[in-house]
């Protein structure tokens, strides 16, 4: 990450620590001027709702966005002791047409699935994407893993506030280059970056031909 | 004489539909079809809504499980809990407020076409990879 201008304890369950954080980030503003340029878009996001990032999508493009909160999903199966059946979850999860999607913003939910279940999940996005389509995701370069999700809270083109909270779920593994282009394969890299931090990020697209 | 606003009780069960042509706050439970096409719906803390919703404005305290439509906005406060999808030029969301489904706001200006503009932004991002991040 480029900068940690701030980070800041919330009081929660004891010691649970969730920390904020602010970082630049040099995809988003791609994946942004993509998503605007493609009037009425329709956008698919993996995380949790979070107000601010309407409010600003919606102030540049009158767009339709899908929450798909597939945190909470995984929570939900941890609690119920069904992590193992998450593959098949995924499967049927995402209620969207084949080729419906403008965009996707899979935030760093691929950190926490099983190699399987990433797979299905990969397999889906592609199939949702629409020719010509984006998908954003960032990837853990295995820093520690606190037993926290992230919100991510877009507050311009360029920069996040990243804000902690509490997961039942932890990270799986740490994905590498390869595997990471072998689970989009057939869309096309449109940028990666490695930060200094080693969080990957990764925009892709989907060939306006496929 | 000030007129003291609609409201539906705690203890008040609704089942079917439900419209008027003034401002109504419901604190109790309805299941079915709510309009109010004209004026603003709010759905108290203690509410609980199985239905579809249509209104100018709908503010939501307590729980929704159905879609909300409004010509102007939709504001879903902090213990609001909405599963359904919204129509509505626009939407606020409060952090810690729970929602599932989509949102969709429509555009009031006419689109821009999409192959021209969209090759253009397209070199554009391409064009913005650049900076001082390690680029793989």
């Amino acid at each position: 990450m480029t900068s940690s201008a701030s980070e800041s304890l919330r009081a929660g369950e004891p010691g649970a620590r969730f920390a904020e954080i602010v970082y630049s980030s040099k995809t988003l503003a791609q994946f942004l001027t993509l998503l605007f340029s493609r009037p009425s878009a329709e956008l698919v996001d993996l995380g949790p709702v979070v107000g601010a990032n309407v409010a600003f999508i919606s102030e540049r493009i009158g767009c339709k966005i899908h929450v798909e909160d597939l945190y909470a999903d995984l929570d939900r199966h941890a609690s119920e002791g069904t992590l193992d059946r998450f593959a098949e979850f995924l499967e049927r999860r995402l209620a969207l047409p084949d080729g419906s999607a403008d965009a996707v913003l899979c935030w760093d939910i691929f950190d926490y699935l099983s190699p399987a279940a990433a797979s299905v999940l990969a397999g889906e996005l592609k199939r949702v994407l629409r020719p010509g389509g984006s998908l954003l995701a960032f990837f853990s370069g295995g820093g520690p893993d606190d037993g926290c999700y992230t919100k991510y809270v877009i507050e311009n083109d360029w920069r996040l506030r990243l804000r902690s909270y509490a997961a039942a779920c932890h990270r799986e593994r740490v994905l590498h280059n390869r595997e990471i282009t072998t689970l989009f394969a057939g869309l096309e890299l449109f940028g990666s970056v490695l930060l200094k931090s080693g969080v990957r990020e990764v925009l892709f697209c989907k060939p306006a031909t496929a | 004489m000030h007129e003291e606003p609609a409201s539906i009780g705690k203890s008040i069960v609704i089942n079917g539909e439900l419209s008027g042509s003034e401002d109504l706050t419901i604190e109790g439970r309805v299941d079915g079809k709510i309009e109010l096409r004209n004026h603003v719906l709010t759905i108290g803390a203690n509410g609980r809504i199985t239905a579809q919703v249509a209104a100018k404005a709908i503010v939501v305290l307590g729980h929704v499980k159905g879609n909300l439509s409004a010509t102007e906005k939709v504001d879903i406060r902090e213990s609001g809990s909405v599963e359904g999808d919204i129509v509505a030029p626009r939407v606020a969301i409060a952090d810690g407020s729970h929602f599932r489904g989509s949102i969709d706001m429509q555009r009031t200006e006419p689109p821009v076409p999409r192959d021209g503009t969209a090759a253009a932004s397209e070199r554009d991002a391409r064009a913005a990879l650049t900076g001082d991040l390690i680029r793989v």
